[in-house]
């Protein structure tokens, strides 16, 4: 995808005759398109360019994971024909999304959903019972022993070997760990007093670099746990986190369901699906430890072929097979039918502003 | 490649009189250029480089504190830009001399075995494959860093940390994952065992048949022999070989970013967790999601990481030089 990176899709020929209203939902999706940001959607983003290829052999699509920042700063600048961030654009961004939009205005969809899983590696053990305040006091190093009272409290059933404790956590700049701590600050603030961040705030614990370094080292470490995508932690110990007063252990379900309950942000532009998610939910139904990844594209297009791109690509993502390709290439979560219906309406609503009849762009 | 289109046979005598004026006609004067280019254009990578790191450096190197602060993640409130390098600094030199400890004894050992000991045929193939070792890329080393060294050191550590642990190295808590320094030290001292050993091979096969067969007619054992005509011979090649392997661990990076894990304090504790990092495995931790200052900040400890190899390569150099005045072989 790098060979693509940076190249606006805007001054693409058009196509086709030009006559024909805009809003026609027949006409084929031909040319290049370039979306940047979140990389943490990068392997869903290549399962769906794949799919929407199947479907549109005569669209080239490239995704380049430049990170949540520079996708916005791109995708405002009308350098992509859409974007992907990690958290929705700001009231500021979204005023200034107008000259890449035509004047309209930057919409967020919430089309990936990553619950994060606390994976442990206890022999015997299979699912605990911690709740945030718990889970923070760990991987702070209040608690160091497996067989800690508060543990026990809470997980009668469980064996709890006297083993030592072994926190291990990311190194790099990292979205879940972003989203973990924000879960923990929400939900015990007084156990977890750091602001959520990318980097982990304190030099209490074990360290490794990226997903696959930090769930190795757990299952190669008996005693360890860490925080990681739930689809990369299946074959290890997983805890069941405090909802409420119930423990809810994680499923995709429960994941999908946090987004549909949160509230929305509130004086958006119609269809924007920007929410802030609800991390002290008492729902016993929802899991409240997600990432959440916005797909951002514009109200309306000036380049035709870029506007009907965009719509039947936003279908497709939204869409259960879609979804369903998601979830089999990372481990995503598939959106509630809510989420997706309001999703279509969005894409729906994207329309081209102008019926510029193609000039020259035709030969 | 371009000596094929004309006869090899004038060439080779030209090119080895090519300052004689007389000599350089043909083809001969362009391969002059050609060479002179090659040359030349080591100079100017090498310039620019240095040039690019000065440049990018020079925005964090010359910004406040409190811009850093805000700008650059993990830099800590009030502190300088020196004690914010330090540590990397820190680092990055003990994980390479550690390496370099590790690795030199063992190195030497298999090159006077190779060139004092071994028969023939086996000397060769043992040289053969410790040269392969040279092939194998950073980031399988990293693998297997992780995978199997780092399980199977954990008992050596803990065990080290048990009787030694009044030694400053190997005091503190050892880490139970044992992704630490010493982990990481002894990966480096795999990857830089090749170079040292087959630089120092080749020092040790050119001690002089004189010195070894007078110092074996004097009546003196292999052992005396090897002490007496071959060490004293070999030891300023050994000590720019060990340096040229310095300088490889220096830069390391993926293995060290694959088996760290990393700390940012002057800590001479290396089996405890979260201690120390080393610049190159710093850059790429922090690198894919700085933007700004930050990559500035990043650049400016390459910066500092070019200058301290470059000064070991010089140091190397300068001990290889002196070598050919004193050794008194030629």
């Amino acid at each position: 995808m790098l060979p693509f990176a940076g190249c606006a899709a805007a001054d693409l020929p058009g196509f086709g005759p030009g006559d024909q209203p805009s809003t026609e939902p027949q006409l084929a999706v031909v040319g290049e398109f370039h979306g940047a940001g979140a990389s943490s959607q990068e392997s869903a983003m290549e399962a769906w360019i794949s799919g929407f290829q199947e479907q549109h052999p005569d669209a080239a699509i490239s995704y380049d994971p430049v990170g949540s920042g520079d996708g916005r700063e791109a995708f405002l600048a009308g350098d992509t024909a859409f974007g992907a961030s990690d958290v929705a654009l700001t009231d500021d961004e979204m005023v200034a999304s107008g000259p890449a939009c035509d004047g309209g205005n930057a919409i967020d969809l919430p089309v990936y959903i990553s619950p994060i899983a606390v994976a442990f590696n206890l022999k015997g053990v299979d699912q605990l019972n911690l709740s945030s305040a718990l889970i923070a006091r760990i991987f702070t190093g209040k608690i160091t022993q497996w067989n800690d009272p508060a543990i026990a409290a809470a997980n009668p059933e469980a064996k709890l070997p006297a083993l030592a404790i072994t926190p291990v956590h990311r190194s790099d700049d990292s979205g879940t760990t972003e989203n973990f701590t924000d879960y923990l600050h929400a939900t015990a603030p007084k156990e977890w007093p750091f602001p959520p961040d990318g980097l982990w705030p304190t030099p209490d614990g074990f360290e490794a670099e990226g997903t696959s370094g930090v769930t190795d080292t757990v299952r190669s470490t008996p005693g360890g746990i860490t925080y990681a995508d739930a689809s990369r932690t299946s074959d290890l110990g997983n805890v069941a986190i405090k909802v409420g007063e119930e423990y809810v252990p994680f499923s995709a379900e429960a994941a999908a369901a946090v987004v549909d309950v949160s509230p929305r942000i509130e004086n958006r532009y119609e269809h924007d699906l920007a929410f802030v998610i609800d991390r002290k939910i008492d729902k016993p139904f929802a899991y409240p430890m997600v990432l959440v990844s916005y797909l951002m594209v514009c109200s309306r297009y000036e380049d035709k072929a870029k506007g009907n791109f965009v719509k039947e690509f936003v279908e497709y993502v939204a869409s259960a097979e879609g979804q369903q390709r998601a979830a089999g290439a990372a481990g995503s979560a598939a959106i509630s039918s809510d989420l997706e219906a309001w999703i279509m309406d969005a894409a729906g609503a994207i329309y081209l502003t102008r019926d510029r009849p193609d000039d020259q762009a035709d030969g | 490649m371009t000596t094929t289109d004309s006869p090899p046979a004038p060439v080779a005598p030209v090119r080895r009189r090519r300052s004689s004026g007389d000599t350089e006609r043909g083809f001969s004067r362009t391969f002059r250029w050609i060479t002179t280019g090659a040359g030349a254009l080591i100079l100017a990578t090498l310039a620019a480089v240095a040039l690019f790191l000065i440049m990018r450096a020079w925005p964090a190197m010359t910004a406040s504190e409190a811009e850093l602060a805000a700008a650059v993640p993990r830099y800590p409130d009030d502190t300088s830009f020196i004690a914010y390098v330090g540590p990397l600094v820190f680092g990055t030199l003990l994980a390479a001399v550690l390496a370099l400890l590790l690795a030199t004894p063992v190195a030497m050992g298999i090159a006077l075995f190779i060139s004092h000991y071994a028969p023939r045929r086996l000397a060769q193939i043992l040289g053969y494959l410790v040269d392969l070792l040279a092939a194998i890329p950073s980031v399988v080393y990293g693998l297997w860093g992780v995978a199997v060294l780092a399980p199977m050191l954990s008992p050596v550590w803990l065990w080290l940390n048990e009787w030694f642990g009044w030694f400053p190295l190997f005091a503190g808590d050892v880490s139970p994952t044992a992704r630490t320094l010493a982990t990481v030290a002894v990966v480096l001292a795999v990857m830089i065992l090749p170079i040292i050993t087959a630089v120092s091979r080749e020092v040790f096969l050119q001690t002089p048949k004189l010195h070894e067969e007078a110092a074996l007619a004097l009546g003196a054992t292999r052992w005396e022999m090897v002490r007496t005509a071959v060490l004293p011979f070999g030891r300023s090649g050994v000590i720019s070989a060990a340096m040229l392997g310095l300088g490889r661990a220096l830069g390391e990076t993926m293995a060290v970013l694959m088996i760290l894990s990393p700390g940012f304090l002057y800590s001479f504790k290396i089996l405890q967790a979260a201690q120390q990092q080393t610049i190159a495995a710093y850059i790429a931790l922090d690198f894919p999601e700085a933007s700004g200052l930050a990559v500035n900040a990043l650049i400016a400890t390459g910066l500092a990481l070019f200058v301290i190899t470059l000064a070991v390569n010089m140091a190397a150099r300068a001990i290889v030089a002196r070598r050919k005045e004193f050794s008194g072989a030629n």
